[in-house]
């Protein structure tokens, strides 16, 4: 198990460089490099820019800034943003709790819903109720995340005036737990409601499959609970692909955080990419995209492992 | 029906039409396309043309969808902004499934160290998060003189190909050790020739299957980026940077933010309920 999870970490290493060389290449790509942004401001001269180009070293060639640029990431020194001069490191561990609070309750809502409508929609397969979740998940997985959002902003915060329009707290509000939990509502959602569908969509078919084996005929057999034949068996079973699921899946929730922070105007990692991308601001896009591209290799490797931990059939060589 | 298609099609097609639903979802399917076709040329107004003492009527008998913060017509411009959205969804799945597919026979078929390097090319390529690349290379690309339209296309046809790579490849190597595959060995076939006339067409399946679904995921990721901006420049009407306006005037004018959502949703909804039914039709060993 050990050899395993150091290998799948050394495999890692050169995904990760990849990863982070493409990305280098993409963001100097610009025409006009980095800098372009401040070309046309007023009271930069030509000379300024050159000055500013020299202290930020973006007058050495590609494959030197990369190796400096790797040096620098790999020792902690993330670089400052362009834009507000704060140190990268700083601004992301700053946001991350933020993000991680808002997907930690999301993660959380969506495997309280869809393990219990999963189970239901396979042990009542093809009744009224199945049909109906059906095509709730149907609707779920075929509606932009933004336009969900947006819906239950238009019902929930302008007509019923139930909830608050955006934001993680009152601002100038001291800190109080009913309105945290108040201006979670709808980003949570709005961001659970495909996870459910595909979540519960997922068990379904998984355990209507083992439901169908023999070791579930012989549990029945030898007069075993339907209950426990149920819980035991069929789900124990039908639920174990729901751990790679939720690691491959990884990726989709950063985009819908993105655009649901957005919306909901969350000081999370997602806003932080966005506003840092609309400034061309180079370092802290860097860095994002440094720790969400690790963030994906090292979840797909902790769902291998734990698949395994949960799995005893599957040998890790 | 049957007897105009033959033997296997004929099995496929009556399979298909079993799922109502997904018969259902083809109508509507195509009724949207006929729509967005069609409406742009029997109403020969300039969708972009504002209209200062129109703006934000409600849905009427004159404009079905009401009108937006420039007084222009919204059933209109879904219309004009459908036919970038649909085009942007099957181009984006024709980029997509021919690269996916030229990537995964090729790995398959040759394996060895190629097979190597290309699937850790497409794990690397599945690692990122899609959404904040498109990001990256929408701005960067926001001022360049290359229509917006190709831009998007490209960019979510070149980050979209990598399900259809891992499928091929897998039929690839299954179908390889077929007796077939065997039998077309012994009477000389080789190389390209084999890859081309019996083992790409016996992958077509899961392919058409990956690349109807792809449709539905193409128009919500143009959506999305348009919504941001990022995507279809205004003036241009798509259904993403309809919607894009309707965030900050849904207080005022809630149908622009339902209708070009409804637009969106309908057509992925269908698109899905095909996709599902095709997979059901073309492979019946597995079903729900």
């Amino acid at each position: 198990m050990i050899r395993f999870v150091l290998r799948r970490l050394a495999v890692s290493i050169p995904l990760l460089l990849g990863i982070s060389v493409i990305s280098f290449l993409i963001l100097n790509a610009v025409p006009g490099g980095p800098l372009s942004a401040y070309e046309n401001s007023p009271g930069i001269t030509p000379a300024d820019l050159q000055r500013l180009e020299h202290t930020l070293g973006l007058d050495q060639p590609i494959q030197i800034r990369y190796l400096t640029w790797l040096e620098h990431f790999v020792t902690g020194d993330w670089g400052y943003s362009y834009a507000t001069q704060q140190p990268v490191l700083g601004m992301i561990a700053e946001r991350i709790p933020n993000t991680a609070y808002l997907m930690g309750t999301v993660f959380a809502v969506t495997l309280l819903i869809a393990i219990p409508v999963g189970m239901y929609t396979a042990l009542r397969q093809y009744s009224a109720g199945d049909h109906l979740v059906t095509g709730i998940s149907f609707a779920g997985l075929s509606m932009p995340t933004f336009w969900l959002g947006l819906l239950l902003i238009i019902v929930f915060g302008l007509n019923l005036r139930l909830l608050p329009l955006g934001g993680m707290s009152t601002p100038g509000a001291d800190f109080d737990v009913v309105d945290r939990l108040r201006h979670l509502v709808l980003p949570v959602l709005t961001l659970s409601f495909v996870g459910i569908a595909h979540y519960s969509r997922y068990l379904r078919s998984s355990m209507l499959e083992t439901l169908g084996q023999d070791f579930v005929r012989t549990a029945r057999a030898k007069g075993m609970s339907e209950r426990r034949v149920v819980l035991v068996h069929a789900f124990k079973n039908g639920a174990l692909p729901l751990v790679t699921l939720a690691a491959l899946d990884l990726p989709e929730l950063f985009a819908g955080a993105l655009v649901t922070e957005q919306i909901f105007g969350w000081p999370g990692m997602g806003r932080l990419f966005w506003d840092a991308a609309t400034r061309a601001d180079y370092p802290v896009l860097m860095g994002v995209l440094a720790v969400s591209a690790s963030l994906i290799v090292f979840a797909n490797i902790a769902a291998d492992v734990l698949y395994a931990y949960v799995d005893p059939r599957i040998r890790l060589a | 029906m049957s007897l105009l298609l033959g033997g296997r099609s004929a099995r496929v097609v009556e399979r298909f039409l079993a799922h109502r639903v997904a018969t259902a979802g083809l109508l509507v399917l195509g009724l949207i396309a006929v729509t967005v076709v069609i409406l742009p040329l029997l109403i020969p107004f300039d969708p972009n043309r504002t209209n200062l003492d129109q703006i934000f009527l409600a849905p009427s008998p004159q404009h079905p969808f009401g009108t937006d913060s420039l007084g222009r017509d919204l059933g209109l411009r879904m219309a004009h902004g459908g036919r970038i959205s649909l085009a942007v969804g099957i181009l984006t799945v024709a980029i997509a499934a021919s690269l996916g597919t030229v990537v995964g026979a090729v790995a398959g078929f040759y394996g060895g160290l190629l097979d190597t390097i290309l699937m850790r090319f497409v794990d690397m390529m599945l690692s990122f998060p899609r959404l904040f690349l498109l990001i990256l290379a929408s701005v960067l690309l926001r001022d360049s003189p290359i229509p917006s339209f190709l831009v998007i296309v490209v960019l979510l046809g070149s980050l979209s190909w990598m399900s259809v790579a891992r499928i091929v490849r897998s039929s690839v190597l299954s179908l390889k050790e077929r007796q077939f595959v065997e039998a077309a060995r012994s009477i000389g076939a080789t190389g390209f020739n084999l890859l081309w006339s019996h083992l790409l067409p016996n992958s077509l399946a899961p392919v058409i299957v990956a690349a109807t679904l792809g449709v539905g995921s193409a128009i919500i990721a143009e959506s999305t980026l348009s919504f941001l901006g990022l995507g279809i420049q205004p003036p241009t009407a798509s259904w993403g940077n309809l919607l894009k306006d309707a965030q900050s005037d849904m207080q005022i004018a809630p149908w622009t933010a339902i209708f070009p959502g409804l637009a969106i949703f309908l057509t992925v909804v269908s698109v899905n309920f095909v996709g599902d039914a095709l997979r059901d039709a073309l492979d019946p060993r597995h079903s729900h």
